[in-house]
């Protein structure tokens, strides 16, 4: 079962483009780490990030240097602090000349808005947020308009409609059927409505296991251009099920990122140094792996029932 | 720790717990808020329902979530739904009673910054932005705001409105509101390091409650504003030895939140 089974290499390579709109979605669960390492691995340039909660990833790709552009919602190291690589490309302060990274900001209902918008080809979405904010007038893309229906006055968001989703799951079939369980974030919006979709799963399905339980495919393999199957590809973010949340390095991340030198220091051990991420989980140890591991909590199955 | 036996962030975060006591169904935010909520679900409200904006309607979480996005929220929670749901068919919809908020600026009138320290084009500092919050603070029911004080936070203007309060005062708030459909009624108490401050008929901030060993002088001396003080000023009970032990062995034992 080949399919569209391929590797991170030939997927970045082939699907994302020099100043491209780029998505790895996944709110604070399944985050494309893997996917996001190879795009700066690969030295991809001028990119418009987007992204509800940029996270360390997107603080490690700007700091490689693939990102003119983030659009975004939250930006943060949860539950730790500042992503300080970013803040450093914000901060007139400490830009000494350089051009600073432009960004582009909405709340979070607006993000999802916005993908919900460009899945649905609509031309935009309403919202009841933003009344009496700032935000409208930092951001001129968020705009007031009137019911056609009565009197109220809403805001609105444009349809996000990236060049390319990446989105990590715990399994697909070798045509991109995908399916997820625990949080689920914006990544089937994200998927809809982008042009190019790369899917990166924990494990490669038989198509029978995904039509065992239909309910739980979230991408259909329709809109699936490239399936990469990574074990541990969304470390240190975490997988439900399989792995947890790496808080350690989340945490040591935050006096690295202070340091430009230790950032790049660190890009070069683990990105450019490494040829895939098979190489980054062998470096980081089974030990490291396995105490990442949950206990058992399996789901009671259902019956879809037999028509014939 | 002082000489009381409980830090002040110990009694900050029991004293926001307990103004969850008749709230049914809790959106919970980053930081602080969500150290507070599990403490309220573990205490004077175990029917409380707590909303993750990541997804999650009637969280179980086994442990304290270290993000709002943890998997610990997910197993054993009511129902996992995307953002889309979370933030359309619960929180526009108008099911949710609190919204719990954090904040780096609070006005007098409970207004919220969370984007930016300085102007929005050259930032001094970048803060995270909104998340949620601007859409929970204008569609949760009421908003209960928790932060340590300091002449920084307790602004006398804001830099930056991420999160609509009591606007210029409650007059306005209130006509803007009806006017525009909003769920919420806005802010109604913000909890800190040194009290428990509720809005009077004005819409402003007033001090209701002292934390035991927190005295006026401090209060004052934390507030870029004159403050309003209860005529009935009140002493905020102090943790009781089961909130310390909650706290202490069971939610943060690292003392992330607490130190």
């Amino acid at each position: 079962m080949t399919g569209k089974v391929t590797s991170m290499r030939d997927a970045v390579a082939a699907l994302v483009r020099d100043g491209d709109t780029v998505a790895i979605e996944g709110f604070t669960h399944l985050i494309g780490f893997s996917a996001g390492h190879e795009i700066v691995r690969q030295r991809k340039r001028d990119l418009v990030l987007a992204r509800m909660t940029p996270d360390v990833i997107y603080d490690q790709m700007i700091a490689g240097g693939v990102a003119r552009k983030l659009i975004f919602s939250w930006l943060g190291n949860p539950g730790v602090g500042g992503l300080n690589a970013i803040r450093r490309r914000i901060e007139p302060a400490s830009l000494a000349g350089e051009p600073p990274l432009e960004i582009e900001e909405y709340s979070h209902f607006g993000m999802v808005a916005r993908y919900t918008a460009g899945a649905t080809n609509l031309p935009f979405m309403p919202l009841r947020s933003y009344f009496e904010s700032d935000l409208p007038k930092a951001n001129p893309l968020i705009r007031p308009i009137k019911s056609p229906y009565s009197d109220e006055v809403l805001y609105c968001v444009p349809p996000l409609n990236p060049d390319v989703a990446i989105i990590h799951a715990q399994r697909a079939d070798a045509s991109g059927d995908t399916q997820i369980w625990g949080l689920l974030g914006c990544q089937k919006e994200a998927a809809f409505a982008a042009d190019r979709v790369i899917v990166v799963v924990e494990e490669l399905v038989d198509e029978s296991v995904v039509r065992a339980d239909p309910n739980r495919t979230v991408i259909p393999g329709l809109i699936v251009d490239a399936v990469v199957v990574e074990p541990f590809g969304a470390h240190p973010s975490y997988v439900q099920g399989a792995y947890d949340r790496d808080n350690r390095f989340y945490l040591d991340w935050d006096p690295i990122s202070r340091d430009e030198d230790k950032v790049q220091a660190w890009l070069r051990e683990w990105v450019y140094d490494l040829p895939d991420r098979a190489a980054y989980v062998e470096k980081l140890g089974a030990e490291r792996i396995a105490s990442l591991r949950p206990g058992p909590a399996p789901s009671g199955s259902v019956d879809y029932g037999s028509y014939r | 720790m002082s000489e009381l036996g409980f830090s002040k962030s110990e009694m900050m975060i029991a004293a926001a717990a307990r103004e969850l006591a008749t709230a049914r169904v809790c959106f919970v935010g980053v930081g602080l808020p969500n150290i507070a909520v599990n403490l309220a679900k573990r205490t004077v409200a175990p029917d409380l329902e707590m909303v993750y904006e990541a997804g999650v309607f009637g969280a179980r979480p086994a442990r304290l979530p270290l993000s709002i996005g943890d998997p610990t929220i997910v197993t054993g929670a009511t129902a996992v739904v995307s953002m889309f749901e979370l933030f359309g068919y619960y929180l526009q919809r108008g099911l949710v009673d609190v919204g719990f908020l954090g904040a780096a600026q609070i006005d007098r009138f409970g207004n919220i910054n969370t984007t930016v320290i300085g102007d929005y084009e050259r930032p001094r500092t970048r803060l995270p932005g909104s998340g949620g919050a601007c859409e929970i603070a204008i569609n949760a029911r009421e908003v209960f705001v928790i932060m340590r004080q300091s002449k920084r936070s307790f602004v006398d203007r804001i830099d930056f409105r991420t999160s609509p309060g009591n606007l210029g005062g409650a007059e306005q708030s209130e006509a803007i509101r009806r006017a525009g459909g909003w769920n919420g009624r806005g802010p109604s108490v913000v909890v800190t390091d040194l009290g428990i401050w509720h809005f009077d008929d004005t819409g402003e901030m007033r001090l209701d409650s002292l934390h035991p060993g927190a005295t006026l002088e401090e209060v004052r001396a934390t507030i870029a504003w004159e403050p309003k003080v209860s005529a009935d000023l009140q002493t905020t009970p102090p943790p009781t030895a089961e909130e310390l032990r909650l706290v202490r062995e069971e939610l943060d034992p690292g003392g992330i939140y607490t130190k």
